[in-house]
């Protein structure tokens, strides 16, 4: 397809040049270099022409026009304030009025030395003020959420976080209040800003009114050295900007990457980073002769595992976890199948099945940017399967909100209710609770075309024939299929192999401890994410080698513990869902951190091999995608399918150490239709359990229309209402409190 | 205190007469004045929910017009016109005597809750100045010894007749009546009064009147 | 120059504001002629008449309408903008309480011609006696059958709601009054696009004061050539003159465009007794002030215009020599103050720092330096703000230093109330005398 643009030629201070028409002269501008200065102005965001800083004269025009947005037209003259002094004095003027009203706090302000109020009234202002009169002063600051402070007097009304809040994020639960002189951003007394994406607003804020809870008063910006970095957090591969003072990271914004997080980023990859510094493995540890775990040297250690592992060799069980880089996961690869001789090797930590290996090794592995964020945004219609964008990949939310309301892209989603996240989307519930969710894959042909996209959520693996049953529809209707694991280095992990071809998955690796499976190699996996009983393996298991962060269930378990470095102590790549690379430096110098590859090439280095990197998938025998076993287990009376996931932000390992962001997590509810409220004798409103092997939650009840009937929805891993089972699990379900 | 259930459908009675939900907003407001006097967090939770916005939202739009209070207002609204049409003519001399006299201030009540006070602008009535407004019926031709007396026969429930319409009504009801729902008073008040009449009264007096139009 | 009675010439009569009364002198007969004539023809009617928009920019009306698309399959909207809060506007809200009709049969007519099926009168929401007579004429239209599905057997549906606003002047302006009537702040929308192709909904819309819609019946019925027989050629047809301020008999007056101010002043009693014209606004707040010596002016577009004025809403206010300029024009920048929607820098901040310095001026405590800078003020807020809100806002403040700059020097002494009793200029003065 050829794309032909229409140009147009214009005159900016005397510059003849040739642009795309339909192009803002304040861009135009940008082109060649000259900056008009803005406030409300920015280029996610639709045009409002508010702030009026952007003035410019045009010839012909008696009066000064916004250059934010007034679009070129051939022929154009525009004078900018550097050739023009009705711009010059239009802008000087509107700086004025900006600050006769602004508080002369810069010198304790987070924004001061990086703020563009404070940078353009240097360039574009008067250096005195003709106010003589008193200050406008509001009560400071105030929460618009745990998170986001304001401090309303700083404010000066571009609506950059009202329009990011409403038109971004979906969240407009901060809004413009009052008139006038008075008006002001506020949220109502019920509702605070408890969005996803709020750290959005601090960053565009160009003045210091919206500030974090987390970083308020703790760095000047010229005390900061800046890193770009990429997030560890989800597969969505943000480009990020660490910010640190004195080995410390005092905070992180999103950084600019058009073709994926373009500047956003979720506030779980602003905020959660306290944990890189919290209660580190500092030593490797070994045991000693009363069975004890104790501290001892990096040579004493390496050559103690490196023993033990040679003697379990293909007898080994190799989990990595979702959190390696591309290079770790290589590494892994590499020390499982030509250092240890092992095929029972996993990345993933969570439910896991044979027809998913095989789909993952058919549909996914070595396939990279076979779909793109681009690609979602042209898509005619993207259907989503066990995937909910909003809590399990935000910036995919964000890009697939972008296109449905631009109209290009409808958005369909398997699921049992609609989610806040899919109304958002504009999107359309084909309703399945999980037992339905193969059928309704098998009729979802109506909704798609070759321009389509299928977009699989990591949770497939829980319902047999799922991952079949996409696969086949792709097939037939000539959808591209995409995969979207949760973490950001699932899709690394893949591609360098971490997946049982003709070995054991997670579960069997397990299973299988302290009988065919002698010795465990892990990585970072948490035993409340896996579909098995880590800790009894690893018990079980003859030698356990545990390369962690911090102390965890299986350190304390592990015959010899190795402490590796966390994302900011080390350089690598992430591969994100896309499969596109998203490479970091380290932002931190830790003496002695080593990355996982690191130790295992120590490791294999003590057995006299080497770690190698080879393309796995070259040569890997690719298993048939076999629909598995379905549960037909009977849902007696009080009983319901459960159908879960984890919100964004839920009580991870790595969301440790940041109250301010665990309080703006949402608070888990339990969801069920109104015939199986009433089926269950449940009361909307009140408190509902939910049980199951021994395990229950409780939360408030919300009887959700549209819903699937005979499931019961709650939220995984959530604070104060944790069940750790797969969708798809019979459980009870009461009224009130266990 | 949550708000009536016929409040809820009279909302949604409101919602029924446009083509997009969310211009029912205004109207809403009203009505839900016309309930609890003025717009209470409930209030703003009941527009909320019947049209799918958030409560920030409602509140936006609630805190820019001045028609809607945050607090109670009186049982009667009084305004008084100190646009300089209104208050040059006598508007500022008004509000200073009952403000004085009520010992309120603007958007202040009564201890009593029978009388607000608010300095309005421009009413759209320049050629009956100074006027005021209760519960924003008419008051024109003003003076303070007449708006002490309105007030007053107001606040001890005797009736009071707008100039130019019909016996004031409670700030509640005539709010219900600004969200749209009849209150059978159209046939109150004179059709037109002396200052609106001046012109066609002048041009009878003069013999004038405008070719074609038959007397 | 005599007056010419059209839109109030039977307000006399006590059911005016009734359909019967309405019909009695003619009325509900001119949709019927436009039914007939056809919808193009009825633009091209209001077009030949030259009609211009009553409600204070004199945009031609015709060429409004003419802009609404047409044959694009969308829904149009008519909105009436009876949101009349012009500081000295008093016309509209008195149409509608004694001849709504006339704006009813107009709504019905206009709404033909730019194929609307969905009217609404967006009226302010202070005036509940005035939502009570437009509803009920709304009702009476409707059981008349000249409303609702297939009007008269036309073919033509019209549905017409009436909204309550709840107080923001902004919500006058076209822009702010749609997205208020759509239940949103009142602020006003970037333009283009343009409310005849991305109005009320997103939808090609029109928005028309009600004293221009009022209008419209009246030359349908009686034709291009005898609307243009009143008025100029710049200026046709005739105008619902309110007169108000301290003369002896304030009220409406109806005549032709292009009486004088002169003219119209005798109508309306003179000054009152004792006392000379000191300045005169001819149509709001948001023009500038006149003095005396213009007062031979023909109130026309065009005319006051080459005085250096506005005609705005046609609504003339008369100050007398009691009068201090510096008070008048110290209120009337507070009432911009208060109506600033926030929106736009030069507005929102212009007009806080100019109420700041000119209350110091009411109070005696301004500066001859304060002048100036209240100059620049004004010259950085017009033509830098967003829309014409902030226009008027740096309007009375030159005007009124350039006729009267001794008294905002005197103002740098004493305070306002010390040079001109404010006693002596409110309308009772004589009776407490």
């Amino acid at each position: 397809m050829t794309v032909t643009t229409q140009t147009v030629t214009v005159t900016v201070d005397g510059v003849v040049v040739e642009v795309p028409a339909g192009t803002l002269i304040i861009r135009v501008a940008e082109m060649l270099g000259t900056a008009i200065p803005r406030f409300c102005d920015h280029p996610l965001l639709a045009p409002v022409a508010a702030c009026r800083m952007c003035l410019v004269e045009i010839e012909g025009q008696g009066k000064p026009q916004p250059s934010c947005a007034v679009t070129v037209a051939d022929g154009m003259v525009i004078k900018t304030q550097h050739t023009s002094e009705m711009a010059e004095k239009a802008q000087a003027g509107v700086m004025e009025f900006l600050l006769i009203n602004h508080p002369l706090d810069c010198p304790i302000c987070d924004k001061g030395g990086e703020c563009p109020l404070q940078n353009q009234a240097m360039t574009n202002g008067q250096g005195e003020t003709r106010f003589q009169g008193t200050k406008r002063t509001f009560p400071k600051p105030i929460n618009v959420s745990a998170q986001v402070l304001l401090d309303r007097e700083r404010c000066v009304s571009c609506a950059r976080c009202t329009r990011f809040a409403d038109e971004i994020a979906g969240d407009p639960f901060i809004e413009l209040l009052e008139r006038g002189a008075k008006q002001q951003v506020g949220t109502s007394e019920d509702q605070p800003f408890d969005s996803y994406f709020s750290g959005n607003t601090i960053q565009i804020c160009p003045v210091g009114a919206l500030t974090s809870a987390k970083y308020r008063f703790r760095s000047r910006p010229f005390d900061l050295v800046s890193t770009p970095t990429a997030c560890e957090h989800c597969a969505s591969g943000c480009a990020l900007r660490t910010d640190v003072r004195r080995s410390t990271v005092m905070r992180r914004l999103a950084w600019d990457a058009p073709e994926v997080n373009e500047e956003w980023n979720c506030d779980k990859g602003r905020f959660a980073f306290p944990y890189t510094s919290e209660a580190r493995l500092t030593h490797p540890l070994v045991r000693d002769e009363d069975g004890n775990l104790v501290p001892t040297s990096w040579p004493e250690a390496l050559r103690i595992a490196a023993a033990g592992l040679a003697e379990t060799g293909a007898a080994s069980g190799v989990l990595t976890g979702g959190r390696v880089t591309v290079e770790d996961a290589q590494a892994y690869s590499s020390f499982a199948r030509e250092v240890l001789g092992t095929q029972d090797v996993d990345f993933r930590a969570r439910v896991v099945s044979n027809e998913e290996t095989a789909f993952l090794a058919n549909h996914v592995a070595g396939k990279p940017l076979d779909v793109t964020y681009g690609d979602l945004e042209t898509a005619k219609s993207v259907l989503l399967v066990s995937f909910e964008p909003e809590d399990e990949s935000p910036i995919i939310f964000l890009r697939l909100r972008k296109a449905a309301l631009k109209g290009s892209t409808k958005v369909y989603s398997v699921g049992p209710y609609t989610s806040a996240g899919l109304a958002k989307m504009k999107g359309t519930l084909l309703v399945a609770g999980p037992r339905q969710e193969v059928s309704v894959i098998n009729n979802a042909a109506e909704y798609l075309t070759s321009d389509s996209i299928i977009l699989v959520g990591e949770r497939a693996a829980q319902t047999p024939g799922a991952l079949h049953a996409a696969s086949e529809l792709a097939q037939k209707t000539g959808a591209k299929l995409a995969w979207v694991p949760r973490r950001a280095g699932d899709r690394g992990a893949l591609d360098a192999g971490l997946l049982p071809i003709g070995g054991r998955n997670t579960s069997e690796i397990m299973a299988a401890a302290g009988g065919a499976v002698k010795g465990l190699l892990i990585g970072g996996v948490s035993p409340e994410d896996v579909d098995g009983d880590l800790i009894a393996a690893v018990e079980s298991a003859k030698f356990v080698v545990s390369l962690e962060t911090r102390h965890t269930e299986v350190t304390a378990n592990a015959d010899v513990v190795f402490p590796v470095a966390v994302i900011t102590e080390k350089s690598g790549t992430f591969r994100n869902w896309e499969g596109r690379d998203r490479s970091f430096s380290a932002v931190v110098t830790t003496p002695g951190a080593l990355s996982d590859a690191d130790v295992l090439g120590e490791l294999a280095r003590e057995v006299n091999k080497t770690i190698s990197v080879t393309d796995f998938w070259a040569s890997a025998s690719k298993p048939a995608v076999v629909a598995g076993p379905v549960d037909a287990s009977e849902v007696g009376s009080g009983q319901a399918v459960l159908s879960t996931w984890r919100h964004l932000l839920d009580k991870g390992a790595l969301q440790s150490g940041e109250p301010y962001l665990a309080a703006t997590a949402r608070v888990a509810v339990v969801r069920v239709s109104p015939a199986t409220a009433q089926k269950l004798d449940l009361i909307d409103g009140g408190t509902a359990t939910v049980s199951c092997c021994g395990e229950s939650a409780s939360a408030p009840l919300i009887v959700t229309a549209g819903m699937a009937d005979d499931v019961v929805w709650i939220p995984a891993n959530s604070e104060g209402c944790s069940l750790n089972l797969p969708s798809g699990c019979v459980v009870s379900v009461s009224r009130g409190e266990i | 205190m949550s708000l009536s259930q016929q409040t809820r459908e009279q909302a949604r009675a409101i919602i029924s007469r446009y083509p997009q939900a969310r211009s029912a907003l205004l109207p809403m407001l009203h009505l839900v004045q016309s309930e609890e006097g003025y717009v209470s967090a409930d209030g703003i939770s009941l527009c909320a929910e019947e049209l799918s916005l958030t409560t920030a939202e409602v509140a936006a739009v609630a805190t820019f017009y001045t028609m809607y209070h945050r607090k109670p207002a009186g049982e009667y609204h009084i305004g008084v016109c100190i646009n300089p049409g209104c208050g040059i003519l006598g508007g500022d001399a008004i509000w200073d005597k009952l403000s004085n006299r009520l010992g309120i201030g603007h958007d202040e009540v009564t201890a009593d809750g029978k009388i607000s006070l608010e300095r309005i602008e421009c009413q759209a009535a320049c050629t009956h100045a100074p006027v005021m407004t209760a519960n924003w019926e008419f008051l024109d031709n003003m003076t303070p010894e007449s708006a002490i007396e309105v007030v007053e026969k107001l606040a001890s429930g005797q009736e009071v007749i707008s100039t130019r319409g019909p016996r004031i009504r409670t700030f509640k009801e005539n709010e219900l009546t600004l969200a749209g729902f009849d209150d059978g008073l159209v046939d109150e008040g004179g059709q037109a009064d002396a200052e609106m009449l001046a012109g066609l009264n002048r041009a009878k007096e003069l013999g004038q009147s405008a070719p074609g139009v038959k007397k | 120059m005599t007056l010419t009675p059209v839109l109030t010439a039977h307000w006399d009569e006590t059911d005016s504001y009734k359909i019967s009364g309405y019909m009695r002198h003619g009325g509900y007969t001119a949709f019927k002629k436009a039914f007939a004539t056809g919808p193009d023809g009825i633009i091209s009617i209001v077009k030949d008449s030259g009609l211009r928009g009553r409600g204070g920019a004199g945009f031609p009306t015709g060429l409004k309408w003419s802009f609404v698309p047409q044959g694009d399959g969308k829904p149009h909207y008519l909105v009436v903008n009876a949101d009349e809060s012009e500081p000295g506007a008093c016309k509209d809200i008195p149409l509608m309480l004694a001849n709504p009709h006339a704006l009813i049969e107009g709504i019905i007519i206009a709404a033909y011609a730019m194929r609307a099926n969905h009217a609404f009168i967006y009226l302010r929401g202070e005036v509940p006696h005035v939502f009570r007579r437009v509803n009920n004429a709304i009702r009476e239209a409707y059981a008349a059958g000249y409303l609702g599905k297939n009007i008269m057997g036309s073919g033509f549906d019209l549905e017409v709601v009436l909204h309550a606003g709840a107080g923001a002047y902004i919500c006058g302006e076209e822009t702010a009054l749609l997205d208020s009537l759509e239940g949103r702040r009142g602020q006003p929308r970037l333009k283009p696009p343009f409310p005849a192709v991305a109005g009320l909904y997103a939808s090609p819309s029109c928005v028309n004061n009600v004293e221009t819609i009022a209008n419209i019946p009246y030359i349908v019925n009686n034709g291009v050539d005898w609307f243009k027989s009143f008025g100029t050629e710049k200026s046709p047809g005739f105008k619902l003159f309110a007169v108000s301020g301290h003369v002896n008999r304030p009220g409406i007056y109806e005549a032709p465009l292009g009486i004088t101010m002169r003219e119209l002043l005798e109508h309306a009693g003179g000054v009152r007794n004792g006392h000379k014209v000191k300045f005169w606004l001819p149509g709001g707040s948001s023009v500038p002030m006149l003095t005396p010596d213009l007062l031979d002016t023909p109130l026309t577009y065009e005319d006051i215009a080459a005085a250096g004025s506005m005609l705005g809403t046609g609504t003339p206010m008369i100050f007398d020599e009691t009068t201090s300029v510096v008070r008048a024009v110290t209120g009337w920048i507070s009432f911009y103050k208060h109506e600033s929607c926030g929106k736009c820098t030069p507005c929102r901040e212009g007009t806080w720092w100019l109420s700041d310095v000119l209350h110091r001026f009411e109070d005696g405590h301004g500066t001859e330096s304060d002048l100036d800078k209240l100059i620049d003020i004004c010259e950085q807020i017009a033509g830098r703000s967003f829309c014409a809100l902030g226009d008027a806002a740096a309007t009375p403040f030159p005007a009124a230093l350039k006729h009267f700059r001794d008294e905002f020097v005197q103002a740098t002494i004493s305070p306002a109330s010390e040079t001109f009793d404010p006693v002596a200029a409110t309308v009772f003065a004589g009776a407490t005398r």
